[in-house]
């Protein structure tokens, strides 16, 4: 059994070309925040997508649990618990908060009904309820349609989706990019409980203040390589410096 | 007593919300143990009759009820005597009942985001391929009626699933698949018959056309189930969810692994299939092909859709909606001819309403956007 939930080493994906991977090596703890942090063309998005399951790579290693595993697509990585809440938050705007928790997992009534495809409505609006308030997400308005809630509630309601069915992991990508201050403040506070909750998190981000704030790890990326690891100590010069390579840091 | 002891299965599959609300980071959660959520859940279990209903109130088939029986008791006035008849009503709803089998089929496809504009050529084809089997088969029994009605329901999902096919595979919009099988369904239903109708003398079809259940005939009664079916299969199962989702969204669909071609395929076929049901009981409405009589039906049906609030857009619609909407035109019809005013001015007035209903669905989607 290996320290970390999920260890990516000297992953290489090459597009035509272009190497965006070179032996990147990545690793996540359970019940931590760990940061993923590099400048434009790091490789940052490539490597989620390979540990997400979009795509494979072409050389490297992944382990999950310290057994080593390779998977064949999103579907399948998502029933090995890790789960993405993509940018575009994927939630289906004329639906409402519970009804996009169970996208694609919708709970059937139990008996013949179920078997004949009959949803259990009453179940799911339950359960995604007591995961929302469970967050600390105030969902105020569980009938009304998604597209009716504000940036903030929808990147909840993207943010409990993806908690409610991860065993695992979670990936987050850019989760305050779109959000005003007080909403960046939430989100920030749900991440913080998710990790809490035993899950570990994955998050890119930007924004280096808040990389610190909330992660205990953070990982920073530069032409394809793992090129630094901080703890929560480190300072926006060093994280700054390590992803433009004025500054040497071994990792 | 908690959620979790409520149901063991599902604590065991995510016990996560249940563990989180007793750790110490529920503290700052707004519901500090199992009794209060619940006492939650309850609580806006009763505000949500309340919003439901408002709700309801303030949606598209709410205000186009209120035009629907608008129009009635208008024309009900205006010739007392002879519209609001148990007659006319009926002739009526007989009128209906082939717009509202097809109408069923077009509000899942658009639920969806999809178009089908090949119905009318469909229901055309299906109720020729009826009439030559029939006549193969020979008989005047309810056993051949019964072979006429598997073939054009089979006939019209064949051109559903062929439409589906170019819209997910091809890739053509779905205007344009449709609007080719429009044209070449009816091309190929003209080629069968050197394009002259065949008149139906089936004995068992004429029965079916005259009998009458509860003072209905059976076509009506058809339609009805049909539009029960549809109606609980799109609001309650996963099957309609997924439409909804596919419609609203459908790369998050994608990524939750529904298989979205798939169940476009699927929606084309249901489409395809109850155009050719309703091939079968324009044969016993009429007694023969019709065949020049459907160039309008997609359009009669798509505007009976959207006036019943389904979204151009898709992710939003109800088969109840649509069953309004589509009768608004018929009693408008109706309703002109009993007054002796020219029925042309039904269709400038539908015209004019679809362009409405249409603008005011933008409307309610630029102001939710704007939220």
């Amino acid at each position: 059994m290996s320290d970390y939930l999920l260890e990516a080493r000297g992953i290489v994906k090459n597009y035509g070309h272009v190497e965006v991977l070179r032996g990147a090596d990545f690793t996540v703890r359970a019940g931590q925040v760990t940061a993923l942090i590099g400048d434009n063309g790091a490789g940052k998005s490539t490597l989620v997508k390979i540990l997400s399951g979009v795509m494979p790579p072409q050389g490297g290693q992944i382990l999950l649990n310290g057994q080593p595993i390779q998977f064949d697509s999103p579907t399948h990585a998502r029933d090995c618990g890790i789960e993405t809440v993509y940018q575009d938050l994927a939630l289906a705007p004329d639906l409402g908060p519970a009804e996009n928790a169970f996208i694609g997992r919708e709970l059937l009534k139990p008996g013949w009904l179920g078997r004949l495809g009959v949803l259990d409505k009453k179940r799911m609006r339950r359960e995604a309820f007591a995961t929302f308030t469970s967050l600390g997400t105030d969902v105020k308005d569980m009938d009304a349609s998604v597209a009716a809630l504000s940036g903030g509630q929808r990147q909840s309601v993207a943010i409990c989706r993806s908690v409610m069915w991860a065993k695992g992991l979670v990936f987050m990508d850019e989760p305050t990019a779109a959000l005003g201050v007080r909403q960046t403040r939430r989100v920030l506070d749900l991440i913080t409980r998710v990790a809490a909750s035993g899950v570990a998190v994955v998050l890119i981000s930007h924004n280096m203040p808040e990389v610190l704030e909330v992660s205990q790890s953070i990982q920073v990326l530069r032409l394809g390589k793992r090129v630094a690891e901080f703890g929560s100590g480190a300072s926006v010069d060093d994280l700054v410096g390590a992803m433009t390579g004025s500054l040497e840091v071994t990792a | 007593m908690s959620m979790t002891e409520r149901d063991p299965e599902l604590s065991a599959e995510k016990g996560r919300a249940a563990a989180l609300a007793r750790s110490e980071f529920s503290i700052n959660t707004p519901t500090g143990d199992g009794d209060e959520a619940r006492d939650a859940v309850a609580a806006s279990g009763v505000s949500d009759r309340r919003r439901f209903v408002m709700r309801g109130l303030n949606s598209s088939p709410a205000y186009m009820f209120a035009v629907l029986a608008a129009l009635f008791i208008v024309f009900s006035v205006l010739s007392p005597s002879t519209f609001p008849t148990q007659a006319n009503v009926k002739n009526l709803v007989v009128d209906t009942s082939i717009f509202l089998v097809m109408s069923v089929g077009m509000t899942y496809v658009m639920v969806a985001a999809g178009f089908d504009l090949s119905i009318g050529s469909v229901l055309v084809f299906a109720g020729i391929c009826a009439v030559k089997t029939m006549t193969w088969i020979g008989g005047q029994g309810y056993w051949t009626a019964l072979a006429g009605l598997v073939v054009a329901i089979v006939a019209g999902v064949a051109w559903g699933v062929f439409n589906g096919l170019c819209v997910t595979r091809l890739r053509v919009p779905a205007l344009i698949t449709t609007l080719g099988t429009l044209g070449a369904a009816l091309g190929i239903a003209n080629l069968m018959t050197n394009g002259n109708d065949i008149a139906v003398a089936q004995h068992s079809l004429i029965n079916i056309q005259i009998d009458e259940v509860a003072g209905l005939p059976w076509i009506v009664w058809l339609a009805l189930v049909v539009v029960l079916v549809g109606g609980a299969v799109l609001r309650y199962t996963r099957f309609g969810r997924h439409t909804y989702v596919i419609g609203s969204n459908d790369e998050a669909a994608r990524r939750a692994g529904i298989n979205v071609n798939a169940h476009l395929v699927k929606l084309y076929a249901i489409s395809g299939g109850l155009a050719g049901l309703a091939g079968m009981m324009s044969l016993v409405r009429f007694s023969t092909t019709t065949i020049g009589g459907h160039s309008q039906d997609a359009l009669t049906v798509i505007t009976g859709v959207i006036l019943g609030g389904t979204s151009l857009y898709g992710g939003y619609g109800v088969i109840l909606g649509t069953v309004i909407g589509i009768f608004i035109p018929t009693v408008l019809q109706n309703g002109l001819v009993v007054e002796g005013v020219q029925p042309f001015w039904q269709n400038v007035a539908i015209g004019f309403i679809l362009i409405a209903a249409v603008y005011l669905d933008q409307l309610k989607r630029r102001a939710r956007d704007r939220a």
